[in-house]
C-alpha cells in the first residue's frame, strides 16, 4: 500500500493520498513507511521535473500533498533522530527582496529530501543571518532573490559571515530567477542552482547525501 | 459609446491601425523646432516599420526602464516615487544623455502619497516595507480566497468593489458594506441603497478617496509635463498608451497569487477556466478606454505566470493560451497593437505564440531570458520581436561585454527588420558605462544590422 501511496503522491491525486495515508495510519502501519513513500514520491517528481515533465506547479501540488500528509503522521512519529538528518540548511531571501516562492519550493523540498530547513523568511537583514549561522552551525546557508538589487545584498551577506569569521564552516548557495555562474561569483558564494531540483541537488552533493 | 473617429464601427481593423498609428505619430505636440518635430515623426516610423516587420532607418533602441534614471542621477527610489521635481530632473538627464526611440515609462514611478492615503497593502514600496532605494514589491499572498471564484464569475463589479478592493485597501475596507449598484434600477430600491452612505467609515472613506484623486491628479499632472518635455524638446514618442494584462496573470499576479492559482488548477480546474473567460472583455475595454484618450496604439502587456517553468507546455496551450489569445485578437480587432512583454524564459512558448489566428505584424513580443535566434524565426516570422539584453550583464558587467552582447543579437535578429533593442528586465541598476554601451552600440550596429 505504501507503493500506491507513493503514486497517488507523485501523480498529484490530494484526495487519493490523503485516504491511502489515513487508512495506513488506521492499520497500524510503521509511520516511517509512509515518510519513505513520500520521500519516494519527490524523488520521482523531481526526476519529472529534470526531464522536463513537472513544473513548478507540479512541486508546489506535491509539496502541498506531503505537508498535509506529515501533519497527520507526526502524532505517530516518535521524534526522528538528528542523524537522520541530512544536514541544517539555513535560508533565506536577502535583505531589500519580499519575494518568497522559489524559496519557499527549496524550503518545502529541502525539507522532504531529509534536511532541517531553518527558513528565516524574506528581506531578512544581515545581521540576522550571521547571527543564525552562529548559532545554528548550518552545513549551508541558501541566500535567495528575485530583483538584481539583490545581488548587491548577497554579496553584503556572503561579506559579512566571512567577517564574522564563519565563512570556513559554511557552504553558500544562491538562487534566484535573475541568478546565474556570474551572479555567484560575483557575490563569492560556493554554488548556485537554476531550480529547485538543482539546490536539493547541489546541498546532497555538499554533505556527502548523494 | 465613446469611438476613436465618428466613423469607427465602418472600418476594419487595418483602417483602425492605420487610423490609430496616424493619430500617434502626427500628435497635437507643441514641438520645440521643426527639427524636433521631424525627429518625433522619424521615430514614430521607426516603430511602424518594426511593427509592420519592415527594415526601419535603424533599430529603434527602447529599453525597459524602472529607477535606473534616478540612481544615474544621484537620486533614490523614494524620491521617484515622492519627489516629481528630482523625479523630473532625473528623467530630464536621461532622455537628453542617451536619446533612446522611447520615452521611459513613467507609469512605472508610482505615486507614493496616494498609496499611503488609501493605506495600500497589496504592494510594498520604498520606505513602507522595502528599503530607499528598492522598487516596489507585490506582497504575495491570496488576495482572493479559494472559495471565492463564484462571486468573481457572477459579478466581477461586485466582487472587485466588495470582497478584493477591501482587502486591497485599509482605507476602503468601508466598501464593503456598500450595496451593489446593480441594485439601482426603480425608484423606491433607490433610496436604499444611499443608506450606508450616512455611516461615519463611509464618510471617512469618501473623503480619503478624494484626498487619494488630488495626490493621484498631482502626479499625473507631473508626469503629463514630463513626457510632454521628451516629447516636445527631443522628439521622443512614449512607448505606450494603455496597458492590460493576460486573464490567467489577472487572476495569479495580484488575486489569487502564484501559489494560489496552481493550487487552483489541480483542485477547481473548471473555476479558473470560466473566472478567466469572464476576465477577457473586461481586459479588452480596459486597453481600449485608456488607448482612445491617449490617442497611443500600443498597449503594454506585461506577462508572469505563463513563463517556461511556471506551467507544461500542454497547460500553457490549453489553460494560459487561449483567454489570452482571445484579448490580444480583441485588441487587434480595435487597431491596437499589443506589446507583450515575456519576462522570465518564453523558449518552450514560441510555437504557441506564433499562432496563425493573429494577423501577421500586428503586435510586438519583447522578451527577456529567451533564445532571440530561435525567437526570431519562430514569432519574428509574424511578429516584430524584440528585448533580451540582460539586466545582469548591465549591471554587474563591464561595457566591453555589453557591447559585445548587443553586436550579437543585432546580428542574429536585426537583419531584416521587425527588431525593437530593449533590455530583458525593467531596469533599475545599471553600471552608467554599461547603459551607454548599449545605447552605442545599438546605433553603432543597429545603423546597418
Amino acid at each position: 500500500m505504501s507503493r500506491e501511496l507513493t503514486e497517488a503522491v507523485s501523480d498529484l491525486r490530494e484526495a487519493d493520498a490523503l485516504r491511502i495515508t489515513d487508512e495506513l495510519l488506521e492499520s497500524g502501519a510503521d509511520p516511517l513507511t509512509i515518510v519513505a513513500a513520500c520521500k519516494e514520491a519527490m524523488d520521482v517528481i523531481g526526476q519529472r521535473f529534470a526531464d522536463g515533465q513537472a513544473f513548478i506547479p507540479e512541486l508546489i501540488m506535491a509539496g502541498e500533498i506531503m505537508q498535509a500528509i506529515s501533519g497527520k503522521v507526526k502524532p505517530h512519529l516518535a521524534s526522528q533522530p538528528a542523524e537522520d538528518k541530512l544536514g541544517t540548511v539555513v535560508l533565506c531571501t536577502v535583505q531589500g527582496d519580499i519575494h518568497n516562492i522559489g524559496k519557499d519550493i527549496v524550503a518545502s523540498m529541502l525539507g522532504i529530501a531529509g534536511f532541517d530547513v531553518v527558513d528565516l523568511g524574506v528581506d531578512v537583514a544581515i545581521p540576522t543571518v550571521v547571527q543564525k549561522v552562529r548559532e545554528l552551525h548550518p552545513q549551508i546557508l541558501g541566500l535567495s532573490g528575485l530583483l538584481t538589487t539583490a545581488f548587491d545584498s548577497m554579496k553584503a551577506t556572503v561579506a559579512a559571515v566571512a567577517e564574522a569569521g564563519v565563512r570556513d564552516q559554511v557552504k553558500i548557495m544562491v538562487g534566484g530567477a535573475p541568478v546565474n555562474e556570474d551572479v555567484c561569483a560575483y557575490v563569492g558564494a560556493d554554488g548556485w542552482g537554476k531550480d529547485a531540483v538543482a539546490a536539493v541537488q547541489l546541498a546532497r552533493t555538499w554533505v556527502g547525501g548523494a | 459609446m465613446r469611438m476613436f473617429t465618428d466613423d469607427w464601427n465602418d472600418l476594419t481593423p487595418d483602417q483602425r491601425l492605420a487610423a490609430r498609428l496616424d493619430a500617434w505619430q502626427n500628435a497635437p505636440i507643441e514641438f520645440a523646432s521643426p527639427e524636433v518635430k521631424q525627429a518625433y515623426v522619424d521615430r514614430v516610423q521607426l516603430w511602424r516599420d518594426a511593427i509592420a516587420l519592415k527594415k526601419p532607418a535603424h533599430v529603434p533602441i527602447t529599453p525597459w526602464i524602472g529607477l535606473f534614471p534616478m540612481r544615474y542621477a544621484g537620486f533614490t527610489g523614494h524620491d521617484g516615487y515622492y519627489d516629481y521635481d528630482k523625479l523630473a530632473q532625473a528623467w530630464d538627464k536621461y532622455h537628453a544623455d542617451f536619446q533612446p526611440d522611447a520615452i521611459a515609462m513613467t507609469l512605472a514611478m508610482v505615486p507614493g502619497k496616494v498609496f499611503e492615503i488609501l493605506d495600500y497593502k497589496m504592494y510594498a514600496w520604498p520606505g513602507h516595507g522595502t528599503e530607499e532605494d528598492t522598487s516596489y514589491q507585490y506582497n504575495e499572498r491570496e488576495w482572493m480566497k479559494d472559495d471565492e471564484y463564484d462571486l468573481l464569475i457572477n459579478d466581477p463589479s461586485n466582487y472587485w468593489q466588495r470582497y478584493y478592493v477591501p482587502r486591497m485597501f485599509g482605507a476602503l475596507e468601508p466598501w464593503s458594506m456598500l450595496s451593489p449598484f446593480t441594485d439601482l434600477c426603480e425608484i423606491p430600491f433607490t433610496a436604499p441603497f444611499f443608506v450606508p452612505f450616512a455611516r461615519p467609515p463611509v464618510k471617512q472613506m469618501l473623503q480619503k478617496m478624494m484626498d487619494a484623486g488630488d495626490a493621484a491628479m498631482e502626479w499625473l499632472q507631473a508626469f503629463i509635463a514630463i513626457d510632454g518635455e521628451q516629447m516636445a524638446t527631443l522628439g521622443i514618442p512614449s512607448m505606450a498608451g494603455s496597458s492590460t494584462k493576460a486573464p490567467y496573470d489577472i487572476l495569479g499576479d495580484t488575486m489569487r497569487g502564484t501559489r494560489g492559482l496552481m493550487l487552483d488548477k489541480f483542485r477547481r480546474p473548471e473555476k479558473v477556466k470560466a473566472a478567466m473567460e469572464r476576465l477577457v472583455p473586461l481586459a479588452i475595454n480596459w486597453a481600449l478606454r485608456s488607448a482612445d484618450v491617449n490617442r497611443h496604439p500600443i498597449v503594454f502587456i506585461p506577462i508572469h505566470k505563463g513563463a517556461d517553468g511556471f506551467m507544461s507546455d500542454e497547460d500553457y496551450r490549453t489553460l494560459y493560451w487561449p483567454t489570452f489569445k482571445a484579448v490580444l485578437l480583441g485588441l487587434i480587432e480595435e487597431g491596437l497593437v499589443p506589446l507583450v512583454f515575456a519576462e522570465g524564459g518564453y523558449n518552450e512558448r514560441l510555437q504557441v505564440i506564433a499562432d496563425p489566428d493573429i494577423p501577421k505584424g500586428r503586435m510586438i513580443w519583447m522578451f527577456d531570458d529567451t533564445d532571440m535566434a530561435r525567437a526570431k524565426k519562430i514569432v519574428g516570422a509574424r511578429q516584430c520581436i524584440g528585448g533580451n539584453v540582460p539586466g545582469s550583464l548591465l549591471a554587474m558587467g563591464e561595457p566591453a561585454q555589453v557591447d559585445a552582447y548587443v553586436k550579437d543579437l543585432l546580428r542574429k535578429v536585426a537583419g531584416d527588420g521587425g527588431f525593437l533593442l530593449g533590455t530583458g528586465v525593467v531596469l533599475d541598476e545599471a553600471k552608467p558605462e554599461n547603459f551607454r554601451a548599449f545605447i552605442d552600440a545599438g546605433r553603432k550596429y543597429g545603423a546597418d544590422a
